[in-house]
C-alpha cells in the first residue's frame, strides 16, 4: 500500500507544482488549462473503462501457461521470435509479463527469450496499446511506435546472448 | 473502440461460457474496484499534461525536442522518460503534451520506451520484487541504449513516409 500512496503523492505534488506554475501566468490560465484538462479526463474515463473492465476477460481467456511454454529452454531465435509475440499477445497491467517471465525462467526458459519477453512485452503489450495508449494519444503516434519498436526485443536478445548472463 | 468493445464482449461470453455468471460477475467487480482506484490517477495525469502545455514554452521545446534536434532531442526524450514519476496515467498524457507543444514523434517515441524500459517506477515496485534484483539490473542495462535507437528509428521512417513534415494529428 506504501508503494500506492508514494505514486499519489508524487503525482498529486507534481500536479500541485505545475498548478502553481500556471497560476503565475494569472487565475484565468490556470482556470482554462484545469478545463481542459478536465474535459479530457471525462473524454477518456469511458475508453479506460471499457479497457480496465474489459481486460479482466481478455486476460481470463488466455492461458499463461501456453505463454510460457513458447519460451522454451535453448529454443533459440525462434524462441526469440515466440517470446516476442507471447510479450504482445501478453495482457497489460504491471505484474502479469514479469510474472510470466519469472516462471520461465524457473521452469528453464532461455535467458535472452525471457529478456525479449519481458521487453516485447513492455514496448508493445496489444492490450496496453489499447487500453492506454490509444485514449491519451493521436493513434497514428502509437501504431507508428509500436511498429518501430518492434525491432528492439530481438536486439535486446542479441545483446543477452552477446554479454551472457550476469 | 468499437474492435475493442467487440473484443471484449467475445471473451466475456468465453468466461461465461466456461465459468457461468459467477466468474462472470467476479471479474466484472473486481476491475470495476481497479477502474474506481485507478480514476483519480487518470484525472491527475490529465490535469499534468494540461497544465505542461501551457507552462512549456513551446519555441523552446520545438528546439530541443523538435525534429532538427537530433541526438541531443533524443537522450533529452529519454531522461525525461527515465525521472518521469506515475504510471501509465502520466506518462501517456504527458507524452501527448509534448506532441502538442512541438515535439516530433522520433523525441516523443525516446520518451515513452524510456518510460516503459528504464522508467525506474515500474522497475522498482514490480520488476525486483518478481524476478530479482540481478535478472532486473541485467534487464535495464541492456535495455538502456533502445530508447534512443527507438527514437532514431523513428525519425528516419517518419521523414521517409512524411516527406512533407505531415503533422500528427
Amino acid at each position: 500500500m506504501t508503494a500506492a500512496l508514494i505514486i499519489d503523492l508524487t503525482l498529486w505534488g507534481s500536479v500541485a507544482a505545475l498548478a502553481f506554475l500556471v497560476w503565475r501566468r494569472g487565475r484565468v490560465v490556470l482556470v482554462s488549462a484545469a478545463r481542459e484538462g478536465t474535459m479530457d479526463f471525462i473524454n477518456i474515463v469511458p475508453r479506460i473503462g471499457l479497457g480496465v473492465i474489459g481486460s479482466g476477460y481478455i486476460a481470463a481467456i488466455i492461458p499463461q501457461e501456453v505463454i510460457t511454454g513458447w519460451l522454451g529452454p535453448d529454443s533459440g531465435w525462434l524462441g526469440v521470435l515466440a517470446a516476442v509475440l507471447a510479450g504482445a499477445a501478453t495482457p497489460g497491467g504491471p505484474v502479469v509479463g514479469f510474472s510470466i517471465g519469472a516462471v520461465a525462467l524457473k521452469v528453464g526458459g532461455g535467458p535472452p527469450q525471457v529478456i525479449a519477453y519481458v521487453v516485447a512485452w513492455a514496448l508493445f503489450a496489444f492490450q496496453r496499446l489499447i487500453l492506454w495508449e490509444i485514449p491519451f494519444m493521436p493513434a497514428k503516434f502509437v501504431w507508428f511506435r509500436a511498429a518501430v519498436s518492434v525491432p528492439f526485443p530481438f536486439l535486446a536478445a542479441a545483446l543477452a546472448m552477446a554479454i551472457g548472463k550476469p | 473502440m468499437i474492435m475493442i468493445g467487440v473484443l471484449v464482449a467475445v471473451s466475456a461470453t468465453l468466461v461465461w461460457r466456461r465459468d457461468g455468471i459467477d466468474g462472470v460477475l467476479e471479474i466484472l467487480t473486481h476491475d470495476l474496484a481497479l477502474f474506481g482506484g485507478i480514476l483519480p490517477r487518470v484525472l491527475a495525469g490529465c490535469l499534468l499534461g494540461a497544465f505542461i502545455t501551457e507552462v512549456l514554452p513551446h519555441e523552446k521545446v520545438s528546439r530541443s525536442l523538435g525534429p532538427n534536434s537530433g541526438l541531443k532531442g533524443l537522450l533529452i526524450g529519454t531522461a525525461f522518460g527515465a525521472i518521469l514519476p506515475g504510471g501509465p496515467f502520466t506518462a501517456y498524457p504527458v507524452a501527448a503534451a509534448l506532441l502538442t507543444v512541438g515535439a516530433d514523434f522520433g523525441a516523443t517515441i525516446a520518451m515513452v520506451v524510456s518510460w516503459t524500459l528504464i522508467g525506474y517506477g515500474r522497475a522498482v515496485a514490480w520488476e525486483l520484487p518478481i524476478l530479482g534484483v540481478d535478472f532486473t539490473l541485467w534487464r535495464i542495462v541492456i535495455s538502456l541504449p533502445i530508447p534512443v535507437l527507438a527514437g532514431a528509428l523513428g525519425r528516419f521512417v517518419f521523414v521517409r513516409m512524411y516527406p512533407k513534415g505531415e503533422p500528427p494529428s
